[in-house]
């Protein structure tokens, strides 16, 4: 790369950088200032404790040891300055840390917000072409790394008014020993942004190695079985030893830099005192200053010497949190989100489905998922969805529930066009089981009921209707069991199981099941489709439709629906589809072929 | 980001040992760290020599004549000057070597310390036990060890230039006068004993600040990996108060600790204050009194500033070094945690060449501290047998899978293999470089890696050709199916290998346990539904890879059991039927119920085959 390229990008980065300074300033205004009023008054304070030792040198040491007696009233008003300035000091640190501290707490938790408001209200789609993984640490990594930059800030503006205070107190004790910290003082400045701009790059190194060592330990313990029935262990070893042996030089990069420039950064102050020292001693000797100037400045480069790195550490922090604005912000500049209507479905008991020439296609796609799809279905009727891998199956289920809306055609319930339906509505009539089963960090009950009003009598029939009423019962908490990382693991059939009776509380008009018993026992899974298909009999449940692939589940359908390819290929009972369709019947009976072949 | 990592394994036995035990054992299994450690403590003090020398050339100074008015002259300080110089550059020197040595040492320390307690963790039957507990597991070998190496690289180097430089500072102090010391210690005395105490509230509240940042990342979890629950059901109103809440509790958690870091800053600098004006007070009367010179009076207000800044960060650098400490013995708990399927290794017996059979002695299981769950199991297994294991979930029926490859030895009673059961040798006295040649475990999902598909066939036989590879693939007649892949062995299978679909993956599992060549395999019949042309590929490869050798397999389906030579039924714990299935449907017992409900299932079966 070429220093141009490196330079404008250095430019955009600065200009990036001041101006989320801006709008994080912007946002909390108010706290802002008053923790940069507080670390101004801590800049100042530092300055004035050298001035007080001075002033003490020359008007209670200096006297009272050539006089051989003390000064009372100056003693007395030395003593208390100093402590009046170590008390406004001491204030000025509160504000400063404090509410500096406040400001960078309420940024991280305003952002969390506004981006997790946005991931509830983007529309599914958008989920579907972004990784898990990147939108958690969105959520959380960048928007802490975005604001971390306002955690020194409030430091180094009360650092500049200090320096600002200490050249001024300098050329009013002497304008040759001011020459000493308008060298040492940039000098100090200037090694501190190389420090920074060194270390940075080597610290997100270590920080991305870190990650790869993290990776290789989540994937080798994942796959621990494995490993260990191969006899593998030795060399997922030395696999996790090469990138640990990584980080450690990658450690030790870092280490290299800061022991250079640590003791550098101590070092130039001291020095700085010793050349106070060298043209002190001849400018008192000349009478151009008094041996408080001499000292006060000394011990200003002492107590100035430290604060001085907060410049570097926002300048420091500054790329990084550019980086991780860039991220949040790409998520809070996405619009869009999914429009509901505003009607009502009239009646009670289960619906008549129709889907009326859909067609379907994903944002990137360049082909059709689901091709002009016409499926009426009445009402109380079992409905099954049988189809190859990527054959739309689990697009249409979605489409159902609008996860996603179709590019082409209509989807009724009771003739009400599901697009025309609130967001309420559509929820409380159609219930989809989803393949995959999200359970949340919560108690049984509120993973059953999501916070609905449900008694424990209808929330312990869905769980019989599911065979989940035995295992919930055995729980040590029965229906106020937490569940998650700090509660019960469930086994995956029972956990779809509770996202199964999750719908069936809500007694829906319309339920969806998506392959959602597929880790259930099939003994199990035969009692809660019958529970089920029983209901539907009795007139008193759903309409339902299912994606199913095994015989059993299809068994109990009143219809099966043959996709093939994002479009009806067949329809009609399962006999007559056996006996139609060749593709449907080499589909259903694979299992028993290979069983055949078997014997 | 720290959340969980303080969660408790319990088989893993906490230890009751102090911080400086933990230190000590922490750097007895670091060689590399406490090597040369004694030199780079010298250094870390050395180092602090140039800071100390400034009140003292400002002493120097001063009584030299310049706080007379003038009559000092250079000459007079010079050459302590050249000294001072000297010594700050020399020190600085010093400072450098030291830091060098220490990020050297402690980081090639820890990471051995990480890659050692890696390998111990793939010794431990809790691995492959509880798939629940992996994730703590990493947070061992990663933010654990990264939570020590940042102790001993920042607070580490602080609190030995600290307490150097509060040493130094003593002694200069002593010097000049014992009684102005005195008044300087007194100043600081109250917040020195205080330390401790705001130590451990500030200890607290970062430990609630853990706890809520867990939670939060829970909630926040919420709307991104259930966002189609969330839309499904119209909740996004409770789920954004919960996300709300999490994000609330956690921002509450911050301020108060922040208060509490706030309040012990300014503190320090109140003390500092404080003995500037005693000592100012104090030096003066004994300086007219003839005690002490001028210059040491303006030299301990330098002094005193050396004290501040060790205190002002003392009390962070206490909870730092707790929380690094309990990082500490997390680890070499885990590392003190004695592997319990113990590889005899080249003391071990080797197995002879061919099919095994097995034999189980009065075989009972029980997790530390749980009930038996496989209860006195005797059984002789026959070599080149297909033999099927059935049972409902939790009935042991895995377990006995578990015991038959040692991924954990029995409770009580033997397991024992060999061409003849009767005369087999002890499984846990077999090295286990034989065991994992002659015995394979094939686990119900197969487990890819992240790599091309040629790494993950190879991944039990490392050394085997392509054509080896390509003929392994042929002799299952999955040649079709490798056909259809458009890079071949290159593809690359993505994290888990979820770029293939489930049924591949298993297919993937074939290929490598075919390589593996084992005598025998004991497998888990997968039971998540994959496509059905998959799953005719992989009932065809299983049965060509189980062909000539002996098996043992975790049936879920009726086919598997209806086709073993034999099928062992487990209830409860306890091996309660053994036959072949004609025998068992006949007597109509457990297997009975099974079967009729896997008939029951099946029931279209004998519908869809009659001809149409």
């Amino acid at each position: 790369m070429s220093a141009d390229l490196g330079d404008a990008r250095t430019d955009r980065i600065t200009r990036r950088g001041f101006s989320l300074l801006g709008r994080g300033i912007k946002e909390q205004r108010f706290l802002f200032w008053v923790s940069v009023v507080g670390s101004v008054l801590f800049g100042f304070m530092t300055v004035a404790d050298a001035r007080v030792l001075g002033w003490a040198t020359d008007h209670v040491i200096r006297p009272s040891f050539e006089r051989g007696d003390v000064t009372e009233g100056a003693l007395v008003a030395a003593i208390a300055l100093f402590m009046a300035v170590a008390i406004l000091r001491a204030l000025g640190i509160v504000a400063r840390r404090l509410i500096g501290g406040i400001v960078y707490y309420r940024l991280v938790a305003e952002y969390r917000r506004r981006v997790t408001r946005q991931y509830l209200t983007l529309p599914m789609s958008w989920h579907h072409r972004h990784p898990t993984g990147q939108l958690l640490s969105n959520a959380n990594a960048d928007v802490e790394g975005a604001w971390a930059v306002f955690m020194p800030l409030p430091m180094a503006i009360g650092v500049i008014a200090m320096l600002v205070a200490a050249i001024v107190e300098m050329v009013r004790a002497d304008l040759v020993l001011t020459l000493v910290g308008l060298v040492v003082f940039p000098a100090l400045f200037v090694v501190n942004v190389f420090y920074q701009r060194w270390l940075s790059p080597k610290v997100a190194h270590a920080q991305s190695l870190r990650g790869s060592v993290s990776a290789v330990a989540h994937e080798s313990f994942d796959g621990a079985l494995v490993v260990k029935s191969l006899g593998r262990e030795a060399d997922e070893t030395d696999r996790f030893r090469d990138v640990s042996h990584e980080l450690r030089d990658a450690n030790i990069a870092v280490g290299r830099i800061r022991s250079i420039f640590d003791p550098l950064l101590e070092a130039l102050p001291n020095l700085g005192i010793l050349a106070v020292i060298v043209l002190g001693v001849g400018r008192v000797a000349s009478g151009a200053a008094d041996p408080g100037d001499v000292v006060s400045v000394a011990y200003l480069f002492t107590v100035v010497a430290f604060p001085v790195r907060a410049i570097g550490w926002v300048l420091g922090e500054l790329p990084r949190s550019v980086v991780s604005w860039e991220r949040v912000e790409a998520v809070l500049a996405e619009r869009g989100s999914m429009p509901y209507g505003s009607h009502t479905l009239p009646g009670a008991g289960a619906v008549a489905l129709d889907v009326h020439d859909v067609t379907f296609r994903f944002a990137d796609a360049d082909r059709d998922v689901l091709r002009h799809i016409d499926l009426a279905v009445q009402p109380g009727q079992v409905v099954a969805v049988v189809g190859a891998t990527g054959s739309g199956k689990s697009t249409l289920t979605s489409l159902l529930t609008r996860l996603v809306d179709p590019q082409g055609g209509t989807i009724a319930v009771d003739g009400t066009d599901i697009r025309d339906l609130t967001h309420d509505e559509l929820a409380a009539a159609i219930a989809v089981v989803p393949q995959g089963t999200f359970l949340f960090d919560d108690s049984v009950r509120a993973n059953v009921t999501l916070g609905g009003d449900f008694s424990d009598d209808e929330v312990w029939d869905a769980l019989r209707t599911v065979q989940a009423d035995g295992f919930v019962a055995s729980l040590p908490r029965g229906l106020d069991s937490e569940l998650g990382e700090r509660g019960t693991t469930l086994s995956g059939g029972q956990r779809q199981r509770l996202s199964l009776a999750r719908a069936l509380v809500r007694r829906p008009r319309l339920l969806v099941m998506d392959d959602a018993t597929s880790a259930v026992d099939p003994e199990v899974e035969q009692r809660i489709l019958k529970a089920l298909a029983a209901s539907t009999a009795d007139g008193d449940g759903p309409t339902v439709l299912v994606v199913a692939y095994r015989k059993a589940t299809i068994a109990l359908a009143d219809e099966v629906v043959f996709l093939d390819e994002g479009a009806i290929a067949a329809r009609g009972t399962h006999d007559q589809l056996v006996e139609g369709s060749d593709d449907y019947r080499n589909l259903v009976n694979a299992y028993d072929q290979a069983r055949e072949e078997m014997s | 980001m720290t959340t969980t990592t303080d969660n408790d394994l319990p088989e893993i036995e906490q230890s009751r040992q102090s911080g400086t035990q933990i230190i000590r054992r922490g750097l007895a299994l670091s060689p590399a760290i406490k090597q040369g450690l004694g030199l780079t403590i010298v250094l870390a003090v050395l180092s602090t020599v140039g800071g100390s020398v400034v009140p003292v050339l400002i002493q120097r100074t001063v009584d030299a004549g310049l706080g007379d008015g003038g009559d000092a002259r250079l000459s007079d300080v010079m050459s302590f000057l050249v000294i001072a110089s000297v010594l700050i550059l020399a020190t600085g020197g010093i400072a450098y070597w030291m830091r060098i040595r220490l990020f050297k040492a402690s980081e090639t320390g820890l990471a051995q310390m990480r890659v050692d307690a890696f390998r111990h963790v793939h010794d431990l039957s809790m691995l492959t036990q509880n798939s629940e507990r992996r994730g703590v597991l990493v947070s061992r070998v990663t933010s654990d060890i990264d939570q020590v190496s940042q102790f001993l690289q920042f607070t580490g180097i602080q609190i030995v230039v600290s307490l150097g430089q509060i040493v130094v500072a003593t002694i200069i102090m002593a010097y000049y006068s014992w009684q102005l010391t005195i008044v300087v210690i007194v100043c600081f005395l109250p917040l020195a004993i205080s330390l401790k105490w705001f130590a451990q509230r500030l200890s607290d509240a970062y430990d609630i600040v853990r706890r809520t940042v867990g939670e939060m990342i829970a909630v926040i979890a919420e709307p991104v990996v259930g966002a189609s629950v969330v839309r499904a059901y119209a909740i996004e109103g409770r789920t954004q108060q919960r996300v709300d809440d999490g994000i609330k509790n956690n921002l509450d958690a911050n301020v108060s600790a922040q208060k509490l870091v706030a309040v012990t800053f300014a503190s320090s600098g109140v003390a500092g204050g404080l003995a500037n004006g005693a000592v100012l007070a104090f030096g003066v009367v004994l300086g007219v009194a003839g005690d002490l010179s001028m210059g040491t009076v303006i030299a301990f207000a330098f002094l005193v500033g050396l004290f501040v800044g060790p205190v002002q960060t003392a009390t962070q650098v206490l909870t730092d070094a707790q929380n690094a400490i309990a990082s500490w013995r997390r680890v070499i708990d885990l590392l003190d945690t004695p592997a319990d399927v113990v590889d005899p290794g080249a003391a071990g017996v080797s197995l002879p060449p061919g099919s095994l059979g097995a034999r189980f002695d009065a075989v009972t299981f029980a997790y530390p501290g749980g009930p038996a769950v496989l209860k006195d199991v005797d059984v002789v297994l026959a070599p080149r047998q297909r033999i099927a294991v059935v049972g409902e979930t939790g009935s042991g029926k895995t377990t006995f899978a578990k015991l038959l490859t040692r991924l954990m030895d029995p409770t009580s009673g033997s397991v024992r293999l060999g061409t003849d059961p009767c005369e087999a040798v002890d499984i846990s006295t077999v090295a286990f470089a034989d065991l994992r040649r002659h015995v394979l475990m094939v686990p119900q999902e197969g487990f890819l890696f992240d790599a091309t598909l040629r790494d993950n066939l190879l991944y039990g036989r490392q050394d085997a050709t392509d054509e080896r590879l390509l003929g392994a693939v042929a002799d299952l007649e999955l040649d079709d199916w490798f056909a259809s892949l458009p890079h071949g062995l290159d593809t690359q299978v993505g994290q888990r290998g979820e770029s293939l679909s489930a049924g591949e993956r298993q297919l993937v599992a074939l290929v490598r346990s075919a390589l593996a060549d084992p005598d025998l395999i004991v497998l888990d019949e997968a039971t998540s539904a994959v496509d059905p042309q998959t799953e005719l590929r992989a009932t065809r490869a299983l049965d060509k890879l189980l062909e000539g050798r002996s098996s043992v397999t975790i049936a879920h389906r009726l086919s598997t059991a209806e086709n073993a030579d034999r099928i062992l039924v487990f209830d409860a714990g306890r091996l309660v039927e053994d036959g072949s299935h004609a025998q068992l449907v006949d007597a109509g017992g457990v297997y009975g119920r099974l079967h009729g409900s896997w008939v029951a299932q099946a029931s279209l079966t004998s519908r869809a085959g009659e001809p149409a």
